[in-house]
């Protein structure tokens, strides 16, 4: 098979008559570049979604308290009530393979009322009381000075960890924040650190305007008692939030005396459901991009067998000398089926090579012309492109079959007298 | 070297069947050099297609250096074609694209022979042909007689058994015709088995035995005082 002779005639034929030779490649060459360039797209989206989701972690479910809507053991329905640490701590004994689960208490909110003072600065930020767990699930990165620990909770420190969006607007540019102390609404907080969250979501400038307080210091604070705002539950990475969700919404459902079957009594937002809804997208994505790219490279090897059999007819002559010289049919078999797929490959390497110059042009603009949103890094893993190398090979198999046998079907005495 | 016992051959047109070999009863010594002559349609390249195993008999036996010659799939012909004969036919049937050596070396590559040997031995057929120094031009820069003469080294690359020429002068003019006629008898000469199907009575005349087909059966098989080519090159 690799011997230099054969090779040669494949080159022979094939630039025998360029013009035809690479208006043929052309439908391969489009087809995989096509191929290429769609799934480089859904990939591109992909990440785009995927960074939307940023590192948060998405194994996560949030969880608040809505009015009951059934009446149960004496207790009227439309009962309001609120979560209380004892929640926390039954979720935590009784549902297993829960990795964190983060009570939480917020002050303020969009577009609230300035309700922090730092000398004559004043702005309005959304104020959370959390554990230290909460930047595991929801991450950001320390700029300066520290996050809230162990210490600060059991101590009910008074201290705070603001966003670089708060500095910007309590301190002017240049001033050290750590140690300094900011009033929300009128209790004195020390500053311990500054965080940033990276987002390319539409509210970027909004998630660094967040000051983060320990749980038991805003409770203390701000007269919470043991009330608990919502939770942010995180499940171990083998088992999924989803169907443990259940179970913790039992177990809240007896603590909080509500009817079992009171679905409306607590409200959720499962992220890793709707994640997995978006990457089920993706998947289906893939699937459109493999049955559209794949279908276009089918007219191109398509066009391939056409040409190939328009080859062999314009040869049967010289197959037929051939035969009469006594060469043997197989190996005029397998050079018809190596030419085409020699014509598949080539022409198939040229538009992969082209599809990867083209991603690389929209990274390049993507670059230069900044971040487009839900559009990040397009691109192609190697396993795709093998994986279009072997479907490449398969259709040029494919290609050169039909006219391979039609090659020696015809008989070399029939094939010599034909002019 | 070839022995025909028999032989009928028939072509089915449609519903008609035509019957073009009718019996022939045929054999050829080593080193001989046979005319077979006889009008259009008289069957002479049917029995020559048949010797050349390019066509397959209805009926009777075939045998070549011993060996019997039936039930040949597509590939065992092809072996055996490469092994024992050499073709040369009246339109050439060179390939285009390919350099006068390397159509030489086309049956020797049939035979994976090496790639240096086979070079070599092309172009030993082709000094002998006289055409050494076109080796490299392709057969469209050579004259007609000029190809006849590749063709010929072509079928001697092999060093088969038997040549084969179908018409071998009948597209050049009787100069080239009698220069190519001129090699074929150096080549019998030299002790090779030759056939030639023709129609022209003075090329036939240059064999040493003239066979005489008509309505598919041999009418006439005579040995000749044979008329070298050469006194008219």
């Amino acid at each position: 098979m690799f011997n230099k002779d054969r090779w040669k005639e494949i080159l022979e034929v094939l630039t025998g008559n360029w013009f035809r030779t690479i208006l043929t490649a052309f439908g391969v060459f489009w087809g995989i570049l096509i191929l290429i360039v769609l799934l480089a797209a859904g990939k591109g989206l992909e990440n785009g979604i995927r960074s939307n989701f940023g590192d948060i972690a998405t194994n996560t479910m949030f969880m608040w308290t809505q009015g009951t809507s059934m009446a149960y053991k004496g207790l009227p329905k439309g009962r309001r009530f609120t979560f209380k640490l004892g929640d926390v701590d039954a979720i935590r004994q009784k549902v297993p393979d829960l990795r964190f689960v983060s009570p939480r208490n917020q002050l303020g909110g969009f577009n609230g009322t300035n309700n922090v003072v730092r000398g004559i600065k004043t702005g309005a930020f959304n104020v959370y009381g959390d554990y230290p767990d909460i930047i595991n699930q929801d991450p950001m990165s320390i700029t300066s000075g520290r996050f809230i620990n162990q210490l600060d909770i059991d101590g009910k420190r008074k201290v705070a960890v603001i966003g670089e969006g708060v500095r910007a607007s309590l301190y002017d540019v240049g001033e050290e924040a750590i140690g300094t102390y900011i009033k929300i609404q009128g209790v004195n907080f020390m500053v311990v650190g500054t965080y940033r969250k990276n987002s390319n979501d539409g509210n970027a400038e909004e998630i660094q305007k967040e000051i983060f307080i320990p749980f038991t210091s805003f409770s203390q604070a701000f007269n919470q008692a043991d009330k608990v705002g919502w939770m942010a539950i995180t499940a171990n990475d083998d088992s999924s939030i989803t169907q443990l969700k259940e179970q913790i919404f039992t177990v809240v459902r007896e603590n909080q005396k509500i009817h079992p079957q009171d679905l409306r009594a607590v409200g959720h937002f499962d992220l890793f459901e709707e994640f997995n809804r978006v990457l089920g997208l993706f998947k289906a994505m893939r699937w459109i991009a493999y049955f559209v790219g794949v279908l276009v490279l089918l007219s191109g090897v398509i066009g391939v067998s056409n040409i190939m059999l328009i080859v062999v007819k314009e040869r049967t002559k010289e197959i037929g000398i051939r035969r009469a010289l006594g060469e043997n049919p197989w190996s005029i078999k397998l050079q018809i089926i190596m030419e085409s797929i020699f014509l598949t490959i080539i022409s198939g390497m040229a538009g992969i090579s082209f599809g990867a110059f083209v991603i690389y042009l929209i990274n390049y603009f993507l670059a230069s012309n900044g971040p487009i949103e839900m559009f990040i890094n397009p691109s192609v893993g190697l396993g795709v492109v093998l994986l279009a190398l072997i479907i490449l090979m398969v259709s040029g198999l494919l290609a050169g079959f039909i006219p391979a046998q039609s090659a020696i079907k015809i008989k070399p005495i029939e094939a010599l007298r034909m002019e | 070297m070839i022995e025909i016992k028999d032989l009928h051959k028939s072509y089915k047109m449609g519903s008609n069947s035509l019957h073009v070999l009718k019996g022939i009863n045929f054999s050829v010594e080593e080193g001989e050099l046979v005319a077979i002559m006889g009008s259009s349609g008289s069957g002479k390249s049917t029995l020559l297609n048949i010797l050349g195993m390019l066509d397959v008999l209805d009926e009777g036996s075939y045998t070549l250096d011993g060996v019997p010659i039936k039930d040949l799939n597509e590939t065992k012909a092809a072996q055996y074609r490469n092994k024992f004969l050499g073709f040369v036919f009246q339109s050439f049937n060179l390939i285009n694209y390919k350099s006068a050596m390397e159509n030489v070396a086309l049956p020797l590559y049939y035979q994976k022979v090496g790639r240096k040997e086979r070079q070599e031995k092309a172009l030993k057929y082709l000094e002998q042909v006289g055409l050494r120094e076109w080796a490299d031009h392709l057969p469209s820069e050579l004259s007609g007689g000029q190809k006849q003469r590749v063709a010929i080294a072509r079928a001697m690359a092999a060093e088969p058994k038997v040549l084969l020429a179908d018409e071998p002068t009948g597209a050049l003019d009787s100069t080239t015709s009698y220069e190519v006629m001129d090699l074929i008898q150096k080549i019998n000469d030299a002790g090779n088995t030759i056939l030639i199907v023709t129609h022209e009575p003075d090329i036939a005349d240059m064999c040493k035995r003239i066979v005489h087909l008509k309505d598919g059966v041999i009418v006439e098989d005579k040995k000749i005082t044979q008329v070298r080519a050469s006194q008219y090159v």
